[in-house]
């Protein structure tokens, strides 16, 4: 259909997945090229799962030296201080990753993703920020916007057992097929920052609580000059501070987030790998998704929380206004 | 780390964790597992890996292709893990070495299985040795994981699993009328016919009106003579299946009143005269073996593409050339050949064979790589439904060692969201009063106990449907049947007893060894029994692995309906909803899952629920099903899935 047929050996290594998608799905997701950025738990998770999946190239940037924190639930990282010494986690992901499935290109770019030029962009069909700052994920996302070819945008964040993933897919058209007919739908994203700015007043109550308490976190983390994580117990108090603030500038109850859940956001530090795999797994599916125009994309946000055991679809968008 | 942390983690390091499956889910789980600080972990797999795993396993790579999986696995995470504890087996579950009290040392069993053989078997050994069992099991984007606790929660088996597809024998034989059926005879019947065991029975010949006295011919037909040119020969095997057997059938006239009438198709109309010319590759290939799996007709054909769709001419083709190969290469095989997925020949030539007989039939012909899914019962399978299952069941497995009855859940991974949910908790149900496996109710089976045997009755229902490994049949005091190599003390006495009556009703005179009696005692009618099986007997079947003992009172009935009850008997007792027995039955349903009030938590009212909900699960389905392939190709072989989905949890 588009390009050229699926090699034998593609063929024979891919049989069980072209049965679930189909050989074009598989093509396109030859062809695509991903960045990531921020790799610990659920984006080593992610990033399996895509290398798994056959995508055309994966660019890893996380320049931080590996240490005995970024072990923790990343199964990339043999835990031998002779091989990982002076290595960032970048580098030695990519090697690990490499041999989970030759036919991909697996390679490291250096530097900081927030400083890249709008045209560094452009090399990719697809980008996840993984643990990213709110500057950084918005800056991001307006430069990934501003170009002319669409450029998937996902964003994703695990705290104590709880996980978020936000989708920018800007104006996005897929096929679904309902019953025999093939039926042409559009959906249209708001950007991150319209996303988080949506007002909290009229946002039905059933929404999940963790999308505000998300938020709240982001601006304490933003306010405070904090790296992502960088936090304990002993912030609560600054914590239900902006809490209270966000809830009276949005004139909702202070009752919309409840503290426990702040709590548990802020001192649940380490990663806790079965929610690493699930919401690594959620994101992974979408980006096989969004690359294969095959199938109904989540629209906007994901949350899993552990402790209920839901995993839900929430639409923030400007839509409850209107 | 506070105290709840603290007791968590204390929780995890102390287990000690039985996992049965080292596949899909088995590789992300011990992956899951290892990383969330177990540190004690047995892992049990009988399979070696593939090519077609390395998309999602992995651990694998293609270098290990051929290894035991549960080794290979254990290698690689002790890579990234040194410093805990795993033991592999390369051995089947099923074996007697894993044994109730093998069980008994673990504090919860993991299982990521791909067959419901293996599930039940897992779950009875779980429930005898009173360990917990968390199950899971995907197909393509959906998935679920659930928590069976003895006594506190419904078991696997509490519910009836979708039984795997079966045909009509005449559907298949003379009126298919889907691309399936064709595979079917190509792979049971014709494929059995020409290579596997010729003393099997074998349905292939129609039943013409005026072909009854040619049944000696047609025994010829397939037979080769040893001097006998490989082309004609092939010829004469075509034209006899795919022509003078349609012809034959097509005098039927009363089976074609309200059908489509099939078209007789004849080699020389498809065929050119001569393939030796053409192909005289064949004729120059030595008889010596090289590696049997890679024998192939494709690239003799200039065919390279598995997913194209070939035309008559080319299905003729690969049906004459992949024959011939099976003759001219891997003619030792022939006589006890069995189908095997990953047998390229085999599959070429159920392929073609499947597509000309669809061909003579007006069904639409499927490709290669599509033919050899549905005859393989292949399960379509992505990395990521796997690794979202394995966390779910890790997250379920700590849940269980810490003992937090109220908070399991069985989760169920949605393509489609269901109120906005991709991954649904639902509470567990109680234990099925009515369950045969972990409540002991009888069971009541119908059968005419005059015309079946004591055989039909092992295959059929007890090895068949209760899934039974060792089982031993009792009437009353007397040893009916007891499966093994040796027959133990009980069942000699009991032989002794009867050898008398068997011998009389032999009227042999010479003395019958045990085995012999054996035999004859397992083809005998119910009724003829030395200890007779008539209305209103009851029996007791035991496995003594799974410590598993069921009562099956015995109903005599005349009829059965060839077509709707084809086995002949009818075994009831557990089902609760019958909803669920025809596929047909519930898709047509289109009431979404409304809220059932749960103020009355009687069973009839939990079964209610439980179809309400099976109805949305359904239709989940039948929509992947729509998205993702024709209407036959997917035979969701994976009994767990969704065939089911409950209250939710509000």
């Amino acid at each position: 259909m588009d390009g050229e047929e699926l090699t034998a050996q593609e063929t024979a290594l891919y049989d069980r997945q072209i049965r679930v998608w189909g050989a074009n799905a598989q093509r396109r997701l030859t062809k695509s090229h991903i960045l990531v950025s921020g790799i610990k738990g659920t984006v080593t998770e992610f990033c399996k799962n895509i290398v798994l999946a056959g995508v055309g190239s994966v660019t890893l940037m996380d320049d931080n030296l590996v240490n005995e924190e970024s072990l923790n639930a990343n199964f990339l990282i043999p835990p031998d201080e002779n091989a990982y010494r002076g290595k960032t986690v970048a580098e030695i992901c990519c090697d690990s990753l490499k041999d989970f499935n030759p036919m991909v290109l697996v390679s490291v770019e250096k530097g900081d993703l927030s400083t890249r030029s709008t045209e560094f962009f452009e090399k990719f069909d697809v980008v996840v920020i993984g643990y990213g700052s709110l500057a950084t994920k918005k800056a991001v996302n307006e430069k990934c916007r501003k170009l002319s070819k669409r450029v998937a945008f996902y964003t994703v964040d695990c705290r104590d057992s709880c996980g978020e993933i936000f989708v920018d897919l800007q104006d996005y058209k897929y096929t679904k097929k309902k019953l025999e007919e093939k039926v042409e739908c559009e959906l249209n994203f708001p950007s991150f920052q319209e996303a988080v700015s949506v007002p909290w007043k009229p946002i039905p109550r059933r929404t999940a609580k963790l999308y505000f308490a998300m938020r709240v976190i982001e601006v304490f983390e933003e306010n405070e000059g904090r790296k992502h994580g960088e936090c304990s117990l002993l912030d609560l108090p600054t914590v239900l501070e902006i809490k209270k603030k966000l809830c009276e500038a949005n004139s909702v109850s202070e009752s919309h987030i409840p503290d426990s859940l702040l709590e548990r956001l802020i001192t649940g530090t380490i990663e806790f790998p079965p929610v690493c795999a699930i919401v690594g797994g959620i994101l992974a599916q979408e980006v096989i998704k969004a690359v294969s125009g095959k199938g109904e994309p989540l629209k906007n946000f994901f949350y899993y929380d552990a402790q209920d055991g839901k995993g839900v679809m929430e639409d923030i968008s400007n839509s409850f206004t209107s | 780390m506070d105290t709840q942390q603290q007791q968590q983690q204390s929780a995890i390091q102390g287990a000690k964790v039985l996992m049965v499956g080292a596949g899909g889910i088995g590789c992300e789980l011990l992956k899951t597992l290892a990383l969330s600080g177990f540190q004690d972990i047995h892992i049990i797999d009988m399979d070696t890996i593939e090519v077609s795993n390395l998309n999602r396993q992995f651990l694998f790579r293609r270098s290990h292709v051929g290894q035991s999986k549960a080794k290979v696995a254990r290698d690689a995470v002790l890579r990234f893990r040194p410093r805990i504890n795993i033991s592999s087996y390369h051995a089947n579950v099923k074996n007697p070495e894993f044994d109730v009290d093998f069980f008994k040392q673990f504090d919860v069993v993991l299982n990521g299985l791909d067959n419901l053989d293996a599930r039940r078997h897992v779950n009875r050994l779980c429930l005898a040795a009173d360990v917990p069992l968390v199950e899971s099991g995907t197909t393509g984007f959906l998935g679920q994981v659930t928590v069976h606790v003895k006594g506190k929660t419904e078991c696997y088996e509490c519910q009836t699993k979708p039984a795997p597809k079966t045909y009509p024998v005449c559907t298949i034989t003379s009126t298919p009328t889907k691309f399936v059926h064709c595979i079917v005879w190509a792979k049971d019947l014709l494929f059995a016919k020409l290579f596997g065991d010729k003393n099997q029975d074998n349905d292939l010949n129609v039943r013409a009106n005026n072909a009854a006295s040619s049944s000696k011919e047609t025994e010829d037909v397939f037979e080769r003579a040893e001097d006998e040119d490989i082309d004609q020969y092939g010829r004469k095997i075509y034209d006899h299946v795919f022509g003078y057997n349609i012809e034959a059938a097509l005098s039927n006239e009363e089976t074609w009143k309200n059908r489509r009438r099939p078209r007789p198709i004849y080699s020389k109309d498809v065929l050119p005269e001569s393939l030796t010319q053409q192909n005289g590759s064949i004729q120059n290939c030595s008889t010596t073996d090289d590696d049997d799996s890679t024998v192939s007709a494709m690239p003799l054909l200039g065919l390279k593409n598995p997913q194209e769709l070939w035309g008559l001419t080319q299905n003729s083709l690969v049906f004459i050339e992949a024959l011939k190969l099976f003759f001219a290469k891997r003619k030792k095989e022939i006589g006890h050949l069995t189908f095997d997925k990953d047998d390229q020949l085999a599959v070429e030539f159920v392929t073609a064979a499947a597509n000309i007989r669809a061909e003579s039939f007006g069904i639409p012909l499927h490709s290669l790589f599509e033919a050899k899914g549905i005859a393989g019962n292949i399960v379509h399978a992505v990395a990521t439904t796997n690794a979202i299952v394995a966390g779910l069941i890790v997250i379920e497995a700590i849940k269980v060692l810490k003992k937090d009855a109220d908070k399991y859940r069985m989760t169920y991974c949605l393509e489609h969201p269901s109120r906005k949910m991709l991954l649904m908790p639902v509470e567990p149900f109680e234990p099925n009063p009515a369950c045969y496996v972990c409540s002991k109710t009888p069971l009541v089976l119908e059968i005419n106990t005059q015309k079946s045997k004591l055989q039909d009755l092992v295959d059929k229902i007890v090895t068949a449907k209760l899934g039974m490994n060792l089982p031993l049949i009792m009437h009353g005091a007397s040893l009916l049947y007891e499966v093994g190599d040796d027959l133990d003390d009980i069942m000699v006495a009991n032989y002794n007893a009867n050898l008398e009556k068997v011998r009389s009703l032999c009227s042999s005179d010479t003395g019958l060894d045990l085995a012999v009696s054996h035999m004859f005692v397992f083809s005998q009618f119910l009724s003829e029994l030395p200890s007779p099986v008539t209305n209103g007997s009851i029996l007791t079947v035991e496995d003594l692995q799974q410590e598993l003992s069921c009562k099956i009172n015995v109903k005599h009935r005349e009829e059965f309906d060839e077509e709707k009850e084809p086995e002949g008997m009818v075994l009831s007792g557990w089902t609760q909803s019958p909803a669920t027995n025809g596929e047909s039955a519930s898709t047509s349903n289109n009431e979404n899952a409304v809220d059932v009030t749960e103020s009355s938590s009687g069973l009839e009212n939990a079964s209610k629920k439980r179809r309400l909900a099976e109805n949305q699960a359904e239709n989940d389905k039948k929509e992947t099903e729509n998205v993702e392939s024709d209407d036959d190709l997917m035979e969701i072989e994976n009994p767990v899935m969704v065939s089911k989905k409950k209250k939710r949890v509000e």
